[in-house]
């Protein structure tokens, strides 16, 4: 899934563009707590989030996340944007919340980017 | 559940507005004269239209400056040249049809300047002069077009070859054990900052050639050990990270609190993070979960007199060392 086609299915506004536009968005994961997000989320997925500080955009770096969408409309502080600006991460504010959004992109075909919790498994 | 589509108006928000692109900065950066044309094609008040239209058709330009002595007398553009065909009027002289007020811009003012000129008038190109208001070149929305695409590239290649070079560091410097050491200094409570520190050694990592998934295990090992920096200590740490052929060394370390009991620490869920840190989306308790999953080595020691001390490896395969680890192996056998 692409950026314009997310952008389109949770009705969001786009508060930053990012680098690349033809980056392929292949899962998706909510969370509001980053190390949910650092255990066990896979590459190129979106990110459904209520957390709107600057350490979304630094987790979303080092997880290699394609996208943040914060959820219930919430419009991040200047910091986080202009961090997911110098890093190129796109950033979407939509008006619904967390559970309406995971049902419309899974409804759409993005199948769930969280691994399921088990003691044993690696990073990778 | 009603999902039906709400309407799709939408509000430029303060953050809208805030939000400035790459390309946007470069509007900014980018000089009028960097992207300019200087080879002027100028024309003179005496000159008839219809030589001037022969001169529009064979250089393919659709406008020009006009000049009196090499001073800026007026602008002609093929709206005018359309006007005096239209009059059936190609003898009369292109003084009768220029315009004389013409607009002009200066070669030292940021291309924004330019586009926000075209945004607002119907001009399609501006005469761009220096300092003593003597005309230098001309701009048009193609030369802006053309001058951020260059500049983007540009911007895109300096990252390959900074890519390039680093990831021949290792091979091209000899010794019998070579190792890069980076080092960041972590203050306590700086939540601002909190992995600027990771980010960049993730992104050490990739310039040097690493394999995506090996710079992503330490970036987000690091990545909680740095928030532990800034969550837990008493006077921040220090994270230092040793990278070699085979293997990535990394450790953070501080002098304080330390943690009484490690074994209650590294149970998934245990936290003792203020609600503060909660908020801010830490303290879960997985911190170190998080990293024992990410790394082949992990030792911890920490007393609560000298402080607490992570040490932390990830070998790589042959396949994603940094260099030929076999002809280094060969070397120190001899």
């Amino acid at each position: 899934m692409k950026i314009v086609e997310l952008v389109k299915l949770v009705n969001g506004t786009v508060l930053v563009q990012g680098d690349r536009q033809d980056r392929d968005i292949k899962g998706g994961f909510g969370a509001d707590l980053m190390s949910d997000v650092l255990a066990s989320i896979q590459p190129d997925a979106v990110l459904l989030t209520g957390l709107c500080n600057p350490q979304v955009v630094r987790t979303a770096q080092v997880a290699d996340v394609a996208a943040i969408v914060f959820v219930r409309g919430k419009n991040p502080p200047i910091e986080t944007i202009r961090l997911a600006d110098q890093e190129g991460i796109p950033l979407i504010s939509s008006p619904y919340g967390m559970f309406e959004l995971a049902g419309r992109l899974y409804k759409a075909g993005l199948p769930s980017f969280e691994k399921s919790v088990d003691p044993d498994c690696s990073c990778e | 559940m009603d999902t039906g589509s709400s309407p799709k108006e939408r509000v430029v928000t303060d953050q809208d507005a805030q939000n400035i692109t790459r390309v946007e900065e470069l509007a900014y950066e980018l000089k009028i004269s960097q992207v300019m044309t200087r080879e002027i094609r100028s024309l003179t008040p005496d000159m008839n239209m219809g030589d001037v239209l022969d001169i529009f058709r064979s250089q393919r330009v659709s406008g020009a400056p006009v000049l009196v002595n090499g001073e800026l007398a007026g602008i002609l553009s093929i709206e005018d040249i359309i006007r005096a065909l239209r009059a059936v009027d190609l003898a009369s002289p292109v003084s009768k049809y220029m315009s004389s007020q013409v607009m002009t811009i200066h070669d030292y003012d940021p291309v924004i300047e330019a586009l926000k000129v075209f945004v607002k008038s119907n001009y399609g190109r501006l005469p761009v002069v220096d300092e003593n208001n003597k005309l230098v070149g001309i701009i048009t929305k193609g030369d802006i077009t053309r001058g951020l695409l260059n500049a983007l590239q540009h911007v895109y290649h300096e990252e390959e070859v900074i890519r390039y070079r680093a990831s021949h560091l290792f091979e091209d410097i000899i010794s019998d054990r070579t190792s890069l050491i980076l080092r960041y200094r972590i203050k306590h409570g700086d939540f601002t900052h909190g992995g600027n520190a990771s980010a960049n050694i993730k992104r050490a990592l990739l310039r040097l050639g690493a394999n995506p998934q090996i710079a992503r295990r330490c970036g987000i090992a690091i990545y909680e050990a740095e928030m532990n920096l800034i969550i837990h200590t008493n006077n921040g740490g220090t994270i230092r990270v040793e990278i070699e052929p085979h293997q990535i060394s990394l450790e953070a370390y501080d002098d304080g609190p330390g943690i009484p009991n490690i074994q209650l620490a590294m149970q998934p869920g245990y936290s003792t993070a203020s609600e503060e840190v909660r908020e801010k989306g830490f303290g879960a308790g997985m911190g170190l979960v998080n990293i024992k999953r990410c790394v082949d080595d992990m030792r911890l020691e920490s007393s609560t007199i000298s402080g607490t001390n992570l040490r932390l490896k990830i070998f790589l395969r042959e396949k994603d060392a940094f260099a030929d680890v076999s002809q280094q192996g060969k070397e120190t056998k001899k």
